[in-house]
């Protein structure tokens, strides 16, 4: 592949920005110790784990003895979950919505073959699950509710101050898969009556391996990763040093940018879907276009396959990714955008941009000036194009 | 998730051959369709005479290994007499084009099929014995038969569930047939498939109404009714006697074109709650 790179799919995973990767290189290299050590060469370490669990608790809105860190978002997720149902042994209700994220699903699909009782509440077709369909879900015995503040695929944000506010009213623990908003989204805990919160590091510029989990104040906790009295007994192994400050770093750098990283992407991204619904007949925005993370387009062309989009989108060197089936390794499209009664045909061909603070007006005229030609040569292959469309 | 494709499946998707329809065809074959997310229009023209195919042509709706086997059945057909395409396998499909992932290998069965169809539309024939009362589908998800089932163990000497939905995508969605393709190849391949422990052939105890209906009543809520709802659907019960259950769809799925697989959906869940055969109808 000779084309130039152009990286549309920061929702996947994101570049190490370069200040991150220089802020961990000493602690790859020289600073080695174990923080955990009596020795000064080890123990110094901790106030660098001290800066960044500072660092990140301030992106967010919350006390630095709130941060928990992991190994991913996945490993928070499950924590989170099995945390709330450790502490309130009685209570054998989950709710969660039917759009999450499979570190979410596939947990809660576990625990229902363990006998524990779990609600999928729907969203609607604009993908956003209201807050009234959870207070619906709520019964005397739910431990937990779970729901993400940004859908991965589509982009679009659920509203969470109301949700957290509905499970608040109820009792209940509330987490939230908050994996695409943390960065992105401006976050204040001190305000939104959140529990448990679980981030991940790859998807902020920092390193794949390094995640946290928030759990607020006063939430009674279980470890799920028994070992060592790291992070105050709440989660064992030790600590990730490089890793951590990566993502003390890469928080740093997303709450300092972040305004102006929100404007200047957003116009990216609104050029991109703009000249895609000018160039392209027959396609489709999916999601609500307003409650959205300003760095997702995902689109739908009618009459063919999201694989073959990306295929020949890859061999232009554009990254992006889909919910068809073919290209998710299973023979079912997306999850998210059945569960919004996309009919089958808009799922199989749904693609997804996502940009990052790297991309550039150059990566939107690439895409728009090859897409148009792969949508055309792909209706001339299907037989299902209306021949007014190839004309 | 990324396929290691090979550079010959790269270049047929890339750059496929006879792509459309062939003018005065005499033979075509249509497989699969959008829902399920891939499908095949072929179009010959074949000289009576010879029965040599002259032009073979294609169009194509799905992924890349689906496009260029598409393209690799038109390139290996062109020019051999009916008779000698028929005789090419899905698997002298994938060896052209190198090797396709096996996930993958429903592509070459659907192209084979088309042939098939084509084959049987240019002699009049309907395609796939339906007259045959074995004939049915058993994948209501991606509405695969059983003969299409069958031919694909023959033919690769498929031996688990796994490879069965690799070839044919049956089984790959709701996993309610399952147990019929595990009977299949019970049959086919009896030395390969692992004993049924249920298969007893006993009648299941007899149940009481109450405890007919609760457990179809527990069922309907905590099984299929969530189910639904991730269709924007649902599903009301209006009645249950010893002869059958009836129901009504509310919503979308009440105007679904696949209310039919709804249905069979709901009885296979009851079936297996209540561990016996049940009848379920729906009122609309």
């Amino acid at each position: 592949m000779t084309a130039p790179l152009v990286y549309l799919d920061n929702n996947a995973t994101t570049a190490v920005a370069p200040e991150v990767l220089e802020a961990m290189l000493p602690y790859l290299r020289e600073a080695y110790g174990n923080p955990s050590s009596m020795h000064d060469f080890g123990g110094r370490l901790s106030k660098d784990l001290d800066a960044a669990r500072g660092r990140l608790a301030a992106l967010i809105g919350a006390h630095p003895d709130e941060i928990v860190f992991t190994s991913c978002g996945t490993e928070s997720d499950n924590t989170a979950l099995a945390s709330a149902l450790e502490t309130h042994p009685t209570k054998r209700h989950l709710v969660t919505t039917a759009v999450e994220h499979p570190a979410i699903i596939s947990q809660m699909n576990h625990l229902k073959k363990k006998g524990y009782e779990v609600t999928f509440v729907g969203v609607r077709p604009d993908g956003v699950c209201e807050p009234e369909a959870i207070r619906a879900a709520l019964r005397p015995d739910t431990a937990v509710v779970s729901v993400m503040w940004a859908n991965n695929e589509t982009g679009v944000l659920m509203p969470i101050d109301e949700i957290a506010q509905v499970v608040k009213e109820h009792g209940a623990l509330f987490h939230t898969d908050a994996v695409q908003a943390v960065g992105k989204e401006p976050i204040d805990l001190s305000r939104t009556p959140v529990d448990l919160l679980s981030l991940s590091g790859h998807k902020l510029h920092a390193p794949k391996g390094v995640g946290a989990l928030y759990v607020r104040r006063g939430t009674p906790f279980r470890p799920y990763i028994l070992g060592g009295h790291q992070e105050n007994g709440r989660r064992g192994g030790t600590y990730a040093v490089p890793n951590i400050v990566a993502l003390g770093a890469a928080a740093e750098l997303a709450g300092r940018h972040m305004a102006e990283e929100r404007a200047r992407v957003t116009l990216l991204r609104d050029r991109l879907e703009a000249g895609l619904l000018e160039r392209v007949p027959a396609v489709h925005r999916l999601g609500n276009p307003e409650l959205r993370l300003f760095n997702t387009c995902t689109v739908s062309f009618e009459y063919i396959e999201g694989e073959a989009i990306l295929l020949m989108l890859s061999e232009h060197g554009i990254c992006a990714s889909s919910g068809s089936a073919c290209s998710s390794g299973s023979l079912e499209p997306s999850h998210v955008l059945r569960a919004m009664g996309l009919p089958f045909e808009l799922c199989h061909a749904s693609i997804r941009f996502s940009f990052s603070r790297y991309n550039t007006d150059a990566d939107v005229d690439r895409v728009l000036e090859v897409t148009p030609g792969i949508i055309r040569e792909l209706r001339r292959i299907s037989p299902f194009t209306p021949p007014a469309l190839l004309r | 998730m990324a396929w290691d494709y090979s550079e010959k499946v790269k270049q047929h998707y890339l750059h496929p051959k006879n792509v459309g329809v062939v003018e005065n065809a005499n033979a075509v074959g249509e497989i699969g369709s959008m829902v399920c997310g891939d499908a095949l229009k072929l179009t010959l023209r074949i000289t009576p005479e010879t029965g040599v195919i002259e032009d073979a042509k294609f169009q194509t709706y799905g992924c890349g290994s689906a496009i260029a086997s598409s393209s690799a059945l038109t390139e290996l057909i062109k020019g051999r007499t009916l008779d000698e395409a028929l005789k090419i396998t899905n698997q002298d499909l994938a060896d052209f084009l190198d090797g396709l992932p096996e996930e993958k290998m429903h592509c070459s069965v659907m192209g084979r099929e088309a042939l098939q169809a084509a084959a049987a539309n240019y002699r009049g024939e309907v395609f796939v014995h339906e007259e045959d009362d074995e004939f049915h589908t058993v994948c209501h998800c991606f509405s695969v038969n059983n003969v299409t089932i069958e031919n694909a163990i023959r033919e690769n000497h498929l031996t688990t569930v796994e490879q069965v939905t690799h070839y044919t995508k049956a089984g790959g969605a709701c996993r309610n047939c399952v147990p019929e393709i595990e009977q299949i190849l019970r049959r086919l391949a009896p030395e390969a498939a692992p004993a049924d422990a249920d298969a007893t052939g006993d009648e299941p105890p007899p149940m009481s109404m109450f405890r007919r209906i609760k457990i179809i009543e527990e069922t309907l809520e905590n099984d299929i009714r969530p189910a639904l709802h991730t269709d924007s659907g649902g599903l009301e019960l209006l009645d249950v006697s010893e002869a059958e259950v009836v129901v009504r769809f509310l919503g979308r799925c009440g105007s679904c074109a696949q209310s039919g697989a709804t249905l069979d959906f709901v009885r296979t869940r009851l079936e297996k709650a209540l561990g016996r055969p049940v009848s379920v109808r729906e009122v609309k």
